[in-house]
């Protein structure tokens, strides 16, 4: 996953403080929060910046995509395989002899399922990053052999 | 939910347990099929079309024109077979035998070497459910099931639950990769990821065989004993273990001997089992009738000898590969496989001399230079029929889509009334 550093290496490194932040570090780490979004600093607008401008617009998702837990699916590295599937524990207790069992999901509790050969989410409050008991768990990451679930 | 289920044919792990939406003649919604098993039922994007000689043919012509190739070839080759049912590769041996064609499936440059070992029963093997419900330590050997087999760790091997693994991976099983490069089941793997460089699979075998009888292992290149006697010591242990074979390991091995040798010292000591990571959906069923039939499960010859009488040969000579270096082929019938854009130039180049006759439902290199071409049912989709899983085991396959193609299996039987 990307950290704070990666983003910091492709910023100006000017601490201009344009974006409103103290300095590029600060910015970095809120772009890594999702606190602030690539645009909102005007010198990477700059043609010498292209380069990074762009990578930092692929490595930092849109807030956009992601669920209310923060989670974000990178469909494009998803390559269906289930393995966040079968893995999650919420899919285990609600759908321990489908889901939990490696098949098809036989109900509509589960919060991962694969359609279209892409990973979909749905049932997001059921999960356990969720909610007033929250924990921090990362069943569907460390299985995902393309790093295409991320949180946020 | 779906009450039924539909087969994936998208590689051997024919998952069983896919389910499908139609809007009248298209397949609009794909659920628990991966990436690549979606691509393969949604179907071609560029269909062969019914062709001599690069013209557009109707079906009758173009099936009397292909018997009439394989009559008139001195030697022709049937070659392909891994995307086709087990009924058509049945018909595919009658037509073999009876204008004496050589016959043999991809097998023969793939898993064939393993297949054959585990059906002459020197392998022990296991089915893919046994895994998921016993196996504790699996072992991915040169094979990379998350880019080949996408589903294979989700659905059996390593994380779902199964009778008496019933706390998941977590807690329940190891998996281990060993591979020459960090794969993504390498990633998955971890710490149990064994990385070795090319060619020396066979010198980490040995090691492992001796370290197994309490010998000290050592190896040439830089793993160090210990880490080799700890990889040993999880081998001891396990309650069921399976080692999954890829082509890494396949290819790098001249024959099965050292394999073998391995498995004894391991169902010595340990509870193990072996099996192939066969790619093409039915390839191990191209293997079994042709088996049942000759004894062989590839490159067989039906051959007559100078009295007229009938003869099987076999053997390494047999091969499309040797067959088509050789140039000792006169006529091809391919398919379901391409060999114009999978094997070597140098190899494969033998095919622009001859008549090919090329039955696949898409487009691919071989069919551009084909004499003739018969496109047919997209198995697994527009056709029915069974195929024998990776692990052995028969699957039926249902019929998800009509299509006014002629499935695979009756292309073979209408060229045998021809012939
Ligand atoms: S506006 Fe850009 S260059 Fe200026 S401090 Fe913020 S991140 Fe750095
Ligand atoms: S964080 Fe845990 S509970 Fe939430 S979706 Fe991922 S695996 Fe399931
Ligand atoms: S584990 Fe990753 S690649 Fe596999 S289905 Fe889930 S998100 Fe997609
Ligand atoms: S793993 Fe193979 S059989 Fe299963 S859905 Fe994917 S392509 Fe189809």
């Amino acid at each position: 996953m990307t950290g704070a550093m990666e983003i910091y290496q492709l910023l100006p490194k000017t601490n201009c403080k344009e974006c409103g932040r103290s300095t590029c570090m600060a910015f970095a780490a809120a772009l890594l929060s999702r606190d602030a979004v690539v645009d909102d600093c005007p010198i990477l607008k700059e043609e010498k910046y292209r380069d990074n401008y762009e990578n930092l617009t692929k490595i930092v998702s849109p807030v956009g995509n992601a669920s209310e837990t923060g989670m974000i699916v990178h469909e494009e590295l998803c390559t269906g395989c289930g393995n966040c599937v079968v893995a999650c524990p919420v899919n285990v207790a609600e759908d321990p002899y489908g889901a939990g069992a490696g098949k098809t999901p036989t109900n509509d509790k589960v919060i991962l399922r694969v359609e279209d050969g892409i990973v979909r989410i749905s049932n997001v409050e059921d999960c356990r990053r969720f909610g007033e008991n929250k924990i921090l768990c990362s069943g569907c990451i460390v299985t995902c052999p393309t790093k295409a679930i991320e949180f946020i | 939910m779906n009450e039924k289920y539909y087969v994936c044919t998208g590689c051997a792990l024919l998952c069983d347990d896919i389910e499908i939406e139609c809007d009248g003649y298209r397949i609009s919604g794909v659920n628990s099929a991966c990436r690549k098993g979606v691509a393969r039922m949604k179907g071609c994007q560029d269909p062969l079309a019914c062709s001599i000689s690069g013209q557009k043919a109707d079906i009758d012509a173009a099936i009397k024109e292909a018997a009439e190739i394989l009559t008139n070839a001195d030697n022709p080759l049937i070659f392909g077979l891994g995307n086709s049912t087990i009924e058509a590769q049945k018909k595919a041996i009658e037509v073999a035998r009876r204008v004496h064609a050589y016959i043999d499936d991809t097998s023969s440059f793939c898993q064939g070497p393993v297949i054959e070992a585990i059906l002459n029963g020197q392998i022990r093997s296991c089915t893919l459910d046994e895994v998921r419900h016993q196996a504790d330590v699996i072992i991915y050997w040169g094979a990379d099931p998350a880019n080949s087999h996408p589903r294979h760790l989700s659905k059996y091997s390593y994380f779902p639950r199964g009778k008496e693994r019933q706390r998941g991976w977590e807690e329940d099983r190891t998996a281990i990769a060993i591979d020459v490069r960090h794969s993504d089941t390498a990633e998955i793997c971890k710490d149990h990821f064994y990385q070795i460089p090319p060619q020396a699979d066979r010198e980490l075998i040995d090691a492992l065989t001796s370290a197994l009888s309490g010998k000290v292992p050592k190896v040439s290149f830089g793993m160090e004993s210990k880490k080799i006697l700890e990889l040993a010591s999880i081998l001891k242990k396990a309650q069921f273990g399976t080692i999954f074979v890829g082509l890494g390991l396949v290819y790098s091995l001249s024959d099965m001997e050292p394999l073998i040798k391995l498995m004894d010292k391991l169902n010595e000591v340990s509870n193990f089992h072996l099996v192939p990571m066969v790619g093409q959906y039915n390839m191990r069923g191209a293997d079994q009738p042709m088996f049942n039939e000759t004894g062989y499960i590839n490159r067989v010859h039906f051959d007559t000898d100078p009295t007229g009488a009938d003869v099987t040969r076999h053997g390494p000579e047999c091969s499309a590969v040797e067959l088509l270096r050789s140039g000792e082929v006169d006529a091809a019938l391919v398919i379901g496989s391409d060999p114009m854009g999978s094997l070597p130039r140098s190899i494969a180049e033998h095919l622009l001399h001859i008549p090919v006759i090329n039955i696949d439902p898409c487009k691919t290199q071989t069919s551009r230079n084909a004499a003739v071409t018969i496109p047919c049912a997209l198995g697994g989709v527009e056709s029915g029929g069974s195929a024998i899983r990776m692990d052995g085991v028969q699957v039926e396959l249902p019929v998800i889509l009509k299509s006014d193609r002629l499935s695979d299996m009756e292309i073979f039987d209408r060229i045998l009334e021809v012939l």
